[in-house]
């Protein structure tokens, strides 16, 4: 009776445990499926268009004749987009975190925190419908030359939107330098402000470098944003006034487009899906790197 | 105890002997900085929340005199004045429920396969390593993930489900974070006296650890939840944007959802488009903002009812 | 005793609700070594934050009461603490270089007060003064992470000694060390009082005898004890320091 019972019970303990373990294998099974159907049409589109028209030729014309295949106008309007946005959000982001882990009381810090998630919150599309109906009016006003789809407008509101990120990233990383460095600091008659710049952000350089690469990831593949508001000309300028096309809007425009399965344009948002793939995945594993590196120090 | 050493040197400035001839501390220049960037980093905090306003600003004015019952209960329409987002309302449920339905079983699961049962070494690290990085998969990826396996390898089509198992995958890391968090967090005691009363893994993890960690697995399925009703490009590839005139009544169905109707009506060129997308933005948040208020009350309940 | 250099006057400390300091009254001789004893908790490192203003970077950390610094009370509105803190330095219980050069970590307190000399040469009388230069001379510009731990306690000595204070403040400076770091430091801290007045907290007894021309017995944030070292350890006063100091408790 008890050796029979304990058998059941055993059973239905390896039963568990093997439905957990498949459970494990869903995730498993999520990258080897975007590797895979990312490589198989990639491979189909490399057939038709050379690495080296790929990655050289300077014009993106897929829906034209004659078709050009070079990917550098869409890595260029990723990059201009995603520099702005990393230029407004960068400082913006160390000066918050710097208030929020140096200046900010608890009290102060329990108003601005919830504020800041509230950002985080905020679907991409409301970002993008933000940027088009407030910036790109405001930056019209101001510079009429502007294209109505443009970089800058896309950029700035990205910005906004990756504050919350980098602030929260490097507010972990200078509330991980010990205390006792900043006493240290203090009592060798540093002021605040001595301390947050010359002792906190030194040392939690690698911290505030990791959470700029992983908004510059983030950055890159925002996909509603640059689609409302960048524009869908892919155009190989650094004008921020100009519209140009990101990785990302291509690939929404050609699917909206109901580009026929199996044709080359279909293919080539496979080729470009791949590249911001791996962009993105290098530079996601560089910045996890950095910050296991400085979690190790202390 | 006699003489006392005089001479007030703190606050007029003016230094010791040795210090005096050496330094030139400069205090009150270097306080007045101290106090000039104390603001200037308070600012920047200032600047994140003048967006907001000036975001919901800009919706709410736009939205003015679109937003009321008609708009909630009509289907879209070419004529703005007679557009509403019943079907992504519709949608959005029924895309949500789907997600939810996949995404938290597999993701708890996971979390508790690898917090309570695998052991910490190489394969633990590596799918560790491959859950963070699949974190950081543009949705758009997913999307063309999505169109690969569901629509076309598993001929699901542009249906619902194909949506729904599209956004579970990405918001599967979240949940599976958070809750590897929530699980590591009960202390390893409570698993030991549960062992100790003869309670097998399974029973102890079922009646100790899970109800122990319940708060922080919901918090994290609800952030992930909110996650998933806002995001949109995943769902373009997957075939979400078409004129839907009806509710979805089947898994097979077609569906819109409100992000996509709203980047539909925003990406038109006529005013009226911008002012019915602006109403559906509110629809939105409001949905958010219930489902985040829902996440904290139900976290607040569930904290008395452990600490009790 | 000699001249005073620091008297506090009916100090109290609070973190929140709780009494850290219970109305302490003392002085502390200039170029002398004035020891703090007591069980941990009794709140003889309150008091030594308190006599540079430590305490005011902890959230919810109040004070009441005076301490004259030469007569001015370092407490007074019109005081900055970082005036404060120039001339009553302070090296702590573990070891806390700066992830900096051995120079960088000498060099900061000159640097940010405006230090008009040859920082080179102030760096150098620094380590000197801490008993370090002949160990470090050659490698000043590696990590200060890469002394031992003894070293590097000394090295934030020189620190400290690069700006020259009046007032040295230790805070259980060797509990972290091995005995003969220990030694090293303890005799340095005696040919410190020549220049400058040491405040130093301990927990070791022996430490104190030792080292200490004055000691001072706390015991739950109340000043039990105080006076020349010799009396306090052969003949205290009080039955408690009594029983602290023979081992009964603590």
């Amino acid at each position: 009776m008890m050796a029979g019972n304990s058998n059941a019970r055993s059973w239905s303990e390896r039963i568990i445990e093997v439905l957990l373990a498949a459970a494990v294998s869903v995730s498993i099974l999520t990258t080897i499926g975007i590797v895979v159907s990312l490589v198989g049409e990639t491979t189909g589109f490399f057939r038709e268009v050379s690495l080296v028209e790929f990655f050289t030729a300077k014009e993106w014309t897929p829906l034209f004749t004659p078709a050009h295949y070079g990917i550098a106008p869409l890595v260029a309007g990723t990059f201009l987009v995603t520099v702005i946005a990393i230029a407004v959000a960068a400082p913006l982001g160390i000066a918050s975190a710097i208030y929020l882990s140096e200046y900010a009381s608890v009290k102060v810090r329990r108003v601005i925190k919830p504020i800041l998630e509230i950002l985080v919150g905020i679907p991409t599309v409301v970002y993008g419908y933000f940027a088009l109906t407030f910036i790109t009016p405001i930056i019209r006003h101001i510079l009429p030359d502007t294209d109505v789809f443009n970089a800058l407008s896309a950029g700035i509101v990205m910005g906004i939107m990756l504050i919350p990120m980098i602030s929260s990233l490097s507010e972990d990383a200078m509330t991980a330098v010990p205390r006792s460095l900043r006493e240290a600091a203090y009592a060798l008659s540093a002021t605040k402000l001595e301390v947050a710049l010359k002792v906190v952000i030194p040392a939690a350089i690698s911290g505030i470098v990791a959470s700029f690469i992983l908004a510059f990831s983030r950055a890159i593949g925002e996909t509603m944003i640059v689609t409302l508001a960048a524009g869908g000309t892919p155009n190989l300028t650094i004008n921020p006034l100009e519209s140009i096309q990101t990785m990302t809007a291509f690939i929404v425009q050609i699917i909206l487009g109901e580009a026929p399965f199996g044709s080359i344009e279909y293919q080539s948002v496979f080729a470009v899906a791949f590249v911001l793939f791996l962009l993105t995945l290098s530079l996601n594993i560089i910045g996890h790197w950095i910050v296991r590196r400085y979690r190790e120090v202390y | 105890m006699n003489r006392q050493v005089d001479s007030a040197t703190l606050s007029g400035g003016k230094l010791m002997n040795r210090q005096e001839e050496m330094f030139t501390p400069r205090l009150k220049s270097r306080q007045l900085r101290n106090a000039i960037f104390k603001w200037i980093f308070f600012g920047a905090n200032v600047v994140g929340l003048l967006a907001l306003v000036l975001l919901l600003g800009d919706v709410v004015r736009d939205s003015w005199g679109w937003l009321d019952w008609d708009f909630i209960t009509s289907f879209p329409s070419r004529f703005p004045e007679k557009a509403g987002i019943k079907a992504a309302l519709f949608g959005t449920i029924w895309l949500m429920v789907i997600t939810a339905l996949v995404a938290i079983p597999v993701g708890v699961a996971t979390a508790v396969f690898l917090e309570e049962y695998a052991r910490k070494n190489r394969f633990y690290a590596a799918i560790q390593t491959n859950i963070s990085n699949l974190a950081g998969v543009p949705s758009i990826v997913y999307g063309i993930l999505g169109l690969t396996i569901f629509v076309r390898w598993m001929m699901l089509g542009r249906s619902i489900l194909a949506g729904g198992l599209t956004m579970a995958l990405l918001i599967l890391p979240i949940i599976i974070v958070a809750a590897q968090e929530s699980l590591r967090s009960i202390p390893n005691s409570w698993r030991h006296a549960s062992l100790a009363l003869g309670a097998t893994r399974w029973q102890t993890i079922r009646y100790v650890v899970l109800p122990a960690s319940l708060p922080g697995i919901l918090t994290g399925v609800i952030l992930a939840l909110s996650r998933a009703i806002g995001e949109t490009a995943p769902l373009i590839p997957v075939g979400a944007l078409t004129f839907i005139m009806t509710v979805p009544k089947d898994f097979m169905d077609p569906f819109t959802v409100l992000p996509i109707q709203i980047y539909n009506w925003t990406s038109r060129p006529q005013d009226e488009f911008r002012c019915i997308a602006a109403a559906g933005i509110i629809v939105l948040l409001i949905v958010l903002l219930s489902m985040n208020a829902t996440a904290i009350f139900l976290r607040n309940k569930y904290q008395k009812k452990v600490v009790e | 005793m000699n001249n005073i250099i620091l008297s506090i006057k009916n100090l109290t400390v609070k973190y929140g609700t709780t009494v850290a300091l219970k109305n302490i009254s003392m002085e502390i001789a200039q170029n002398r070594i004035t020891a703090l004893i007591g069980p941990s908790g009794c709140g003889k490192s309150t008091l030594l934050r308190s006599l540079n203003r430590m305490n005011d970077l902890i959230e919810g950390a109040s004070v009441s009461g005076q301490v004259l610094y030469r007569g001015e009370d370092i407490y007074a509105p019109s005081v900055d603490p970082v005036a404060v803190r120039l001339q009553i330095g302070m090296v702590f219980q573990k070891p806390n270089p700066f992830p900096k050069s051995i120079f960088e970590n000498v060099a900061f307190g000159p640097k940010i007060n405006g230090y008009r000399g040859d920082l080179g040469s102030l760096v150098k009388q620094s380590l000197q003064g801490a008993g370090l230069w002949e160990e470090v001379k050659d490698r000043l510009h590696d990590n200060a992470y890469a002394l031992s731990g003894g070293q590097q306690q000394r090295l934030c000595i020189a620190r400290a000694l690069a700006l020259q204070p009046e007032v040295l403040l230790l805070d259980e400076p060797c509990s972290a060390l091995d005995p003969i770091a220990t030694l090293r430091i303890e005799e340095l801290i005696q040919e410190l009082k020549e220049q400058l007045t040491i405040v130093i907290v301990t927990h070791n007894m022996q430490q104190a005898s030792r080292i200490a021309d004055y000691t001072a017995f706390f015991l739950s944030g109340e000043l039990v004890e105080y006076g020349e070292t010799e009396k306090v350890f052969t003949a205290p006063v009080d039955k408690r320091t009594e029983d602290y100091i023979t081992g009964r408790f603590g």
